[in-house]
């Protein structure tokens, strides 16, 4: 069968670049991994430079560009999970303001001529089931089993078996959100630039300024966002 | 006309996967209405218009996932192909 002509052009998938045999399994090492590690590199120069610049900043002297944009971000930041988390932001700090910069980073990979590490299921599935795993861990600790138990059966028991139908939903929908979100524009893009392959000139870049920045950040918004809701609504009132 | 039963089945998915995509209409519908309310609110008090537009960005986005899922079954069926 010869499929879609046309289609032959267009290639957004996942592509294996090699294999190696791993205690009886083909492991392959797709261009996710190779867009993940370069993703990885990027947050990795910029932390160390940002590391050096703000321990040896001076507090009385007048601060640099790389500085001043160092702070603004980690200012960004603070602001952003404090607002939503209140008490217990000191907490969470680290790890929502880790995942929004991974997150980004990941999404605006994009406009670097990478496949999105994001706009693969096995790279947004994890970062919901850490979300999960939070929620989960929050709730125990900070209910206690029998508030867990409660929140369960929450207006009769008979409710159980839907109240952990939406508990489990949560970490799927939260990851599908991103990863169709950036799926989308992945396939967009790819589809300008496979069928008018001819006249792609320039104007693309308006398409990229949608799909990638503005689509990335929004959803890298959301994400943290949901991430930090669910969360806190975990912890309760007693945080 | 001859038509093997593989091409019958892609035929069927990418009618299926049209059918997939009217999913949008509702999203589309939502962000449109949520949209209206934020520039009312807007109208009524110009001095919020950051926060009316960051929490509308985020009700919008949250709001377009029921249309994202419809364009993931579509392109399931097209460049998956689970049934052939």
């Amino acid at each position: 069968m010869n499929g879609i002509i046309l289609a032959a052009d267009v290639n957004f998938m996942i592509k294996g670049l090699f294999s190696y045999q791993l205690f009886g399994q083909t492991v392959w090492i797709t261009t996710t991994h190779v867009s993940l590690l370069i993703v990885i590199l990027l947050l990795a120069i910029f932390s160390i430079c940002a590391n050096r610049v703000i321990k040896k900043a001076d507090p009385y002297a007048k601060p640099g560009t790389f500085q001043n944009i160092v702070e603004l971000i980690v200012e960004m930041l603070d602001n952003m999970i404090s607002g939503c988390m209140g008490k217990s932001a000191k907490a969470f700090l680290g790890y929502i303001s880790t995942l929004f910069v991974f997150i980004l980073i990941s999404n605006f990979s994009g406009l670097l001529g990478l496949r999105p590490p994001t706009a693969d299921y096995g790279v947004t599935f994890p970062l919901g089931l850490i979300t999960f795993g939070l929620i989960f861990f929050n709730k125990i600790k900070h209910q206690g089993v029998g508030g867990f138990l409660k929140g369960l059966c929450d207006p009769w028991p008979i409710w159980a078996p839907i109240n952990i139908i939406g508990d489990v939903a949560v970490p799927v929908s939260i990851s599908l959100r991103l990863f169709a979100n950036i799926l989308s524009g992945t396939v967009m893009m790819s589809l300008v630039y496979g069928l008018l392959n001819k006249i792609a000139w320039g104007w693309p870049g308006f398409l990229h300024l949608y799909f990638d920045l503005f689509s990335g950040a929004i959803q890298t918004y959301v994400f943290c966002m949901l991430t930090m809701t669910y969360v806190a609504d975990a912890i309760g009132d007693a945080g | 006309m001859n038509i093997s039963g593989q091409e019958f089945i892609f035929g069927c998915s990418a009618i299926g996967a049209g059918l997939a995509v009217i999913a949008g209409i509702g999203p589309g519908v939502g962000q449109g209405i949520a949209a209206g309310h934020a520039a009312a609110a807007v109208g009524r008090n110009p001095g919020a218009k950051s926060d009316v537009t960051s929490t509308m960005l985020l009700g919008q986005a949250v709001a377009e996932t029921t249309g994202l899922y419809g364009l993931l079954i579509a392109m399931l069926l097209l460049f998956v192909k689970p049934f052939t």
